[in-house]
């Protein structure tokens, strides 16, 4: 092996990822004089929250009659019943005081004719348990997460947080079942750093980029989930992934929810709002995987729009130039770059995208990571928030907005209780050489790689099998082509080709490391998928079309080694945090 | 032969020439800048032939052509593709933009590709932001009131309709790295990147801070730098106006 150079640092605490979730915790420990370092591949204002359009969910009620507990009920509802209550009682609650919070750090929300944070209609977000349409997702024009992200990075420059930045995090260092820190290599100088820390929080996001079309950035490749993978510990929920109904057909750019929230509407090549015949009340505001599905069905039975009869269109033609000026800006633009579209005067062709990971790192609410063994354990030093974690709030689905209310609920969460575990000061363990010498290899060794398949062609495999094999509809066919299929790419490494050997921005190695991390997430997913034998949120089966709770009232736990998977499950918590509400028992999903 | 001893990035020379193996009949030459520091060489203009037919439609998608199928060893930013994350702001055909927004249809003959101008090169197309960033910390970009209690600031309409224009700024740089009084002073001059963040502070109705924030700014070199020459605004590739930001604030000067 080649020898590298180490540079050694200690923090109390280290958050690995610098998105909306991770900027949040690094604010909140510095706030508690915590020693903290914040570590990205990318600039901060680079992260994915940049990408959110819609809006921040909260019942601030400034719109109209609002209470948390009705939030708690859409979101359950939205998770199809797989989510953890005792969590979602805890963000619902947070809520309102998370979003207010994020105005006072200088959020530049809209407002009413009042002053007050403007919030708009958005699917699955209702009134007293799902009644009628209520107006709870707080919105600045349709560029929350853009805006939230801008704002956090000021805040956390306001507290002095330590960055690293276009800093690749490699693994984690592990010492008997317990996190004890990071090692990360330094793009801009080839060097690489071992930071050691009693906390260590996951915040790295989603892992869209297993497939071949997604919403998601370049840089979304869940590096921290296969990180966790590589130290022995389980992913959760995994089968979950979120396809946005309006993604711009052919190139994948995320059309906001909030467009259908502010008015806009679906229909199919015969000129039909077809939302109406699936989910009557809550038409085109129906949950996500209740609209990508009906559009799915749509195309399916030959009522696609297009040459190819492959997608569908969304209207808002309709609107008040006016409004789209003011609170649809972003899409506009958006529609015009990319499906050469003006929205003031024709459809936007849309097709389900791969959008959101609802599965992710398993932790409690307090962001602790959890694992099995035996029954439910927390992880020692180890913490994760953001997309990358499975909390799990969102089940299997996500409601719109309710991802950036996670970020700031979470990471905020994780800060608290990471200055309960953590006193400013505390000695560091030794760590073991073998750990350094063990994530040092395996970099080295990819690094080092002379075979004959270019990581890009392995990529392109993965992502070709996942979008036809895992997608918006499966069935076991598919899925046990996919379980095969998907360890192709994966064997593939035995013989990968990396051309560029420096270590000063060496994107192509950057590139195989992500795409190590990628297809360990993909091997799981594709095998949670095939294990779970029923229909629940985004994962529909057409061979098990219902729900079972009988049987999945469930929380799929995959650990991956290698390729091969060990697939396991916990139950999902059926009781809340509190008495300020009652549980949500099950019931059948309509809108 | 001469022992060439330029500074790093003075001289670019002619580099490798990738000729197409596809057969493809629409071919287009697309001219990157290389430089590796860990290569003790010269820059060099490596020429790629492209098939265009099957290719997306952005400069962005071309690169991503020729770093999966071509050379993988091109280093550039890139992330979200959509134009709001800002990292892969750079130079093409002579003007700074966003390779994921900007359309090769739009250039015209060969594509040259740069990294942002007058930047220090870490690596191809990668240049050095980080004076930017630091000067950006330099205006506090935070909200600065003495309210501590847990109701919202109420803004109105009309006082939150001031900050369009500003706060959607994604920092990609290619605005300053366009400014001629940037490239000249660029350690002292913050330029219209960090001056447009500097007013969509000192404009917020929610800030208390704005005396001292005008205070700070109002300096011969940090904000008198401005010649009008208007670069900025025209480089934008999210269509704002930092040379009006700059105006706005050189007239709240004037008139304080």
């Amino acid at each position: 092996m080649s020898s590298y150079k180490i540079i050694d640092h200690e923090y109390d605490v280290v958050v690995l990822g610098a998105g909306g979730s991770g900027l949040r915790a690094a604010v909140g420990l510095s706030e508690a004089g915590l020693k903290t370092a914040c570590v990205s591949k990318v600039f901060p204002t680079r992260s994915h929250t940049s990408a959110a359009q819609g809006g921040i969910s909260a019942a601030l009620g400034n719109m109209g009659e609002d209470d948390w507990r009705w939030h708690m009920y859409d979101t359950v509802k939205g998770a199809d019943w797989l989510g953890d209550q005792d969590s979602i009682e805890y963000l619902c609650k947070e809520a309102p005081a998370a979003v207010l919070e994020l105005e006072k750090y200088g959020v530049p929300f809209s407002r009413t004719e009042e002053g007050k944070i403007y919030q708009r209609p958005f699917g699955g977000m209702t009134k007293n348990y799902g009644n009628e349409t209520v107006q709870r997702t707080c919105a600045a024009a349709d560029r929350t997460g853009h805006a939230i992200l801008h704002t956090l990075y000021g805040q956390a420059l306001k507290h002095n947080t330590e960055f690293f930045i276009e800093y690749f995090a490699l693994d984690l260092i592990m010492k008997d079942g317990a996190c004890k820190g990071i090692i990360a290599w330094n793009l801009n100088d080839g060097t690489i750093h071992r930071f050691r820390s009693h906390t260590t929080i996951i915040a790295t996001g989603g892992y869209g980029k297993v497939y071949y079309s997604a919403t998601s950035a370049h840089t979304c490749t869940g590096d921290g989930n296969a990180m966790a993978l590589r130290a022995g510990l389980p992913l959760q929920d995994m089968e979950f992934v979120q396809f946005h109904p309006t993604g711009i057909y052919g190139h994948g750019t995320l059309i906001s929810e909030g467009v259908r929230g502010e008015g806009g509407y679906l229909v199919n090549s015969k000129g039909e709002r077809f939302m109406e015949r699936y989910a009557p009340k809550a038409k085109d505001l129906a949950s996500r995987d209740v609209v990508s599905r009906s559009i799915a069905v749509e195309i399916n039975e030959g009522r696609g729009i297009g040459k190819e009869q492959d997608h569908v269109h969304l209207h808002i033609d309709h609107l008040d130039p006016k409004v789209i000026d003011e609170r649809l800006p972003g899409i506009s633009e958006a529609s015009k770059l990319f499906a050469n579209v003006d929205v003031t005067k024709e459809p936007i062709p849309v097709v389900p995208t791969v959008h959101y990971n609802m599965g992710g790192i398993p932790t409690n609410y307090k962001a602790e990571v959890l694992t099995l063994n035996g029954s439910e354990k927390t992880v020692p030093g180890l913490m994760a928030i953001g997309e990358a974690a499975c909390v799990s709030v969102h089940g299997a689905n996500r409601l719109g907005s309710n991802s950036l209310i996670d970020l700031v609920v979470f990471g905020r969460a994780a800060a608290k209780r990471a200055a309960e575990l953590v006193k400013p000061g505390m000695k560091h363990d030794e760590i073991d050489k073998n750990e350094t010498d063990r994530c040092l290899d395996r970099f080295d060794k990819l690094r080092n790689s002379q075979g004959s398949n270019p990581t890009s062609e392995l990529r392109l495999s993965m992502q070709k099998t996942m979008q036809s094999k895992c997608a918006v509809f499966r069935s076991e066919k598919t899925l046990k082509e996919g379980v095969d299929e998907i360890r192709k790419p994966y064997d593939g490494m035995d013989s990968l080709s990396v051309k560029d050997k420096s270590l000063i921005f060496n994107t192509d190695l950057v590139e195989t490391l992500e795409f190590d991390n990628l297809i360990r997430q993909a091997i799981t997913t594709m095998d949670s998928a095939y294990h779970r034998k029923e229909s629940r949120g985004a994962h529909a089966r057409e061979d098990f079309p219902k729900r079972d709770d009988e049987n999945y009232m469930q929380h799929t736990l995959s650990w991956c080694n290698g390729s091969k998977t060990k697939i396991n499950y916990r139950p999902v918590h059926r009781s809340t945090l509190t008495n300020d509400v009652q549980y949500f028992p099950p019931q059948e999903r309509v809108y | 032969m001469v022992q060439l001893n330029l500074p790093a990035n003075s001289k670019v020379e002619k580099g490798q020439y990738y000729k197409d193996k596809t057969g493809s009949k629409n071919i287009r030459k697309i001219n990157i800048y290389r430089w590796d520091p860990s290569k003790n060489e010269n820059p060099r203009l490596d020429t790629y032939e492209v098939d265009m037919d099957n290719c997306s439609s952005k400069v962005l998608d071309v690169l991503n052509k020729i770093k999966n199928e071509i050379d993988p060893s091109i280093a550039y930013r890139r992330s979200c593709a959509h134009g709001v994350c800002g990292s892969c702001a750079m130079n093409m055909n002579g003007k700074n933009g966003l390779a994921c927004t900007k359309s090769h249809s739009e250039l015209d003959g060969d594509i040259d590709i740069y990294p942002l101008p007058h930047l220090k090169v870490l690596k191809d197309l990668i240049g050095d932001l980080s004076t930017l960033y630091k000067q950006y910390e330099s205006v506090e970009p935070w909200l600065k009131t003495s309210k501590v209690n847990d109701k919202e600031n109420i803004q109105s309409k009309n006082d939150r309709a001031k900050l369009d224009g500003l706060y959607e700024c994604i920092m990609c740089a290619c605005c300053s790295t366009s400014c001629p009084s940037y490239w000249w002073n660029g350690e002292k001059y913050l330029g219209p990147a960090v001056l447009l963040q500097a007013y969509r502070w000192i404009i917020d109705s929610r800030d208390e801070d704005r005396k001292e924030r005008l205070k700070k700014v109002a300096d011969e070199l940090k904000l008198y730098r401005c010649h009008t020459i208007l670069n900025c605004t025209n480089a934008c590739p999210k269509g704002l106006n930092p040379a009006k930001a700059i105006a706005e604030i050189k007239k709240m000067l004037a008139t304080a």
